[in-house]
């Protein structure tokens, strides 16, 4: 039998149960392993295996737009690359090394020292490259050579609302103006997320959103472009006509107090940064202030007839152009004899003021001046503005308050007068400034009785008429109302005596106003100084235009109306 | 045994589609984002197309055009012609 060939071999049965044994062994070792990985490490495993293909992506959040009351943009971010390097991985040929300074329009010699900061993974070789050669660069494929992408702001308008907007830094940090006023609302903040990527480089699933981006908010301003326009243009004009050192304006919707225009020379052009310097960044209708002069006397007037002091035909002799306040002396330009309290306005007499405010309690000026807003801040928004200066009535000596009366002895921003002539326009309410727009109608706070304001609106319209010292700021086809002043500089605590400012702010349809303009030509030198003659006429040319654009209908049309007597004939095309 | 196999195989099919109108999405969006910024581009391009000056230089230039002198300009006064032909006046203008 072959089965039996074989003897039969008995083995120990201890063999096969050691075997046995060192199987189970294993295998419990395994198990052990295998619940350990899976079941208690298994987070620290996941997170690892993720790590090898989850990436984290940053989110873009752009800096809001600004636009203009029609929506028309004023300033917005453009996107634009920087290029960097990674100096522990770049790998350049000499030649490349050209190529790339020539694009970068850099020094080779900059270029290579940068590349050579070995012990640096960052190193930015150029900021804010256009679309066009960053382009370029990533087409010379040199390893270690990167692109970041950035925004850029843009200003299409340029110099001519420079003040308004202000500008941005390199990091997107409003700097001045609307953009550091507004930073909070118009930046954007970067979010970022977890994703997965394939071997290709491309996002095939989203595992979390590690932080949301917040896009940038949008702002409307109150500015009206083709009004800030036109003002900037005129001012500039005027400012090189009289060569004076500078020159601001300031367009205000006369029922909303909105700001229409704002600006300032000199000025500096936002979107090239090396035309910035300190003297040229100063929004001077907001942060200088000066000595308004006579284009404070309404205030007084208005407030000694609120007072019940005097009415418009009240006579005031101001014979002989002189008036001595206790040890001073207080001068008209010349004689006037007698005028009516309307004349004083409209001849702009410093003694005929300087009597009506002398039979005032001081309180009483103080309160007039304090809620027209002299002495407190407009809150327009903008960063760094002034409230000029108004004493406690207290410390006022009466030749104090016979100055202060034709505006020397108190200082105001040209924003602040602009402001408070918004009682004489809204029948006797301060409106409240505002640079953003207001699509609701604005509450202001009385100041003054609507007769009071109507009497005053009708001196007003007296002094830019024939007579008056303002004739040159007339406009054909409108009525117009307006104070001039001439303030000698105060330089160093003393008056100087031929550093002038001249001013001049008005508002126009007198019959309803829509527009107040205010215009301050700072140290004019070419000859003429007076308010009537070097700021009366940019405020005739900016309020001419400015009516137009706006489309308000003249009030005082120079005989040429068309009236119809029946209904014209008109098909239906027009 | 032949019900986990399929159910599996599911899975991955479902992950494979899920991973693919992923990507699609994630390819529209960045679109979307181009063309943001190529709106943007234009919104400037326009922005400075109209700005007023440059306006006002080709008018007067180029067109020869002019602001009408005061005298030259006739006022249509619409309160005094009857209200049906002062409206239609205002809707033509």
């Amino acid at each position: 039998m072959i089965r039996n060939d074989k003897p039969q071999i008995k083995l120990s049965s201890w063999r096969s149960h050691l075997l046995f044994g060192l199987l189970v062994l294993g295998l419990t070792g395994l198990t052990g392993r295998a619940v350990y990985l899976q079941g208690m490490h298994h987070d620290f495993l996941q997170e690892k295996g993720e790590s090898r293909y989850s990436r984290i992506v940053a989110m873009n959040a752009d800096r809001g737009m600004i636009a203009d009351r029609n929506g028309q943009i004023l300033a917005i971010s453009s996107p634009i690359a920087s290029v960097y390097v990674d100096p522990k991985v770049v790998k350049i040929t000499p030649e490349q090394l050209k190529q790339l300074s020539t694009l970068l329009e850099a020094n080779g010699k900059d270029i290579d020292e940068r590349i050579n900061r070995k012990n640096s993974r960052f190193v930015y070789l150029k900021r804010q490259v256009v679309p066009d050669i960053a382009e370029k660069i990533v087409q010379l494929k040199i390893p270690g050579i990167y692109l970041t992408h950035e925004s850029k702001r843009y200003y299409p308008e340029g110099e001519f609302a420079a003040h308004v907007l202000g500008f941005t830094d390199i990091n997107d940090e409003g700097q001045e103006g609307v953009e550091r006023g507004w930073q909070q609302t118009l930046a954007g903040e970067l979010g970022s997320r977890r994703v997965i990527k394939d071997n290709k480089g491309r996002i095939i699933e989203d595992i979390e959103n590690i932080r949301l981006p917040k896009q940038g908010q949008d702002l409307i301003l109150s500015i009206d472009r083709r009004i800030q326009y036109r003002a900037h243009a005129e001012l500039k004009e005027a400012v090189k006509l009289n060569k004076a050192k500078a020159g601001s304006i300031v367009v205000l919707d006369a029922q909303t107090g909105e700001i229409l225009a704002l600006t300032n020379l000199p000025v500096y052009n936002p979107n090239n940064r090396s035309t910035i310097s300190n003297e040229k960044i100063r929004n001077r209708a907001l942060i200088d202030t000066f000595e308004p002069g006579s284009t404070l006397k309404p205030f007084t007037v208005a407030i000694a007839m609120e007072v019940g002091k005097v009415n418009s035909n009240t006579v005031m002799q101001t014979s002989p152009g002189m008036l001595q306040v206790g040890r001073r002396t207080i001068r008209d330009v010349n004689n006037k004899g007698e005028l009516t309290v309307a004349q004083v306005i409209q001849q702009s007499s410093n003694v005929g003021t300087a009597k009506i405010a002398l039979s005032l309690p001081p309180q009483a000026m103080w309160e007039m001046f304090n809620r027209s807003g002299f002495g407190i801040l407009t809150n327009s928004g903008f960063p760094g503005e002034a409230s000029g200066v108004l004493r406690s009535y207290n410390t006022w000596r009466p030749i104090e308050q016979a100055t202060m009366s034709y505006g020397h002895g108190i200082s105001t921003s040209l924003m602040q007068l602009a402001r408070a002539y918004t009682i004489f326009t809204s029948g006797g309410e301060l409106k409240p400034i505002s640079l953003l727009k207001q699509n609701m109608p604005v509450r202001g706070q009385r100041v003054i009785s609507r007769d009071t304001a109507l009497a005053m609106n009708y001196m007003l319209e007296m002094a830019t008429k024939p007579g008056g010292t303002a004739p040159l700021a007339q406009i054909n086809g409108y009525r117009v109302a307006g104070k001039t002043g001439t303030a000698h500089k105060l330089i160093d605590g003393q008056y100087a005596k031929k550093h002038y400012i001249s001013t001049f702010v008005g508002y126009a349809p007198a019959s309803n106003p829509r527009l107040i303009i205010a215009v301050m030509i700072d140290e004019p030198s070419a000859g003429k100084y007076f308010g009537g003659a070097v700021a009366a006429p940019v405020f005739s040319k900016v309020m001419g235009s400015a009516l137009h654009i706006m489309n308000i209908p003249p009030d005082a049309p120079a005989n040429n109306v068309v009236t119809f007597t029946a209904a014209p004939e008109m098909d239906d095309e027009g | 045994m032949f019900v986990l196999i399929a159910c599996a195989l599911g899975v991955v099919t479902s992950q494979h589609t899920a991973r693919k109108l992923f990507m699609a999405l994630e390819n529209e969006k960045e679109i979307e984002q181009k063309l943001d910024v190529e709106w943007g581009r234009l919104q400037l391009e326009q922005s400075t197309l109209i700005m007023h000056g440059r306006i006002e230089r080709i008018a007067r230039e180029h067109l020869n055009m002019m602001v009408p002198a005061a005298s030259s300009i006739q006022i249509v006064s619409i309160g005094a012609a009857d209200d049906r032909s002062g409206a239609r006046i205002l809707s033509h203008d």
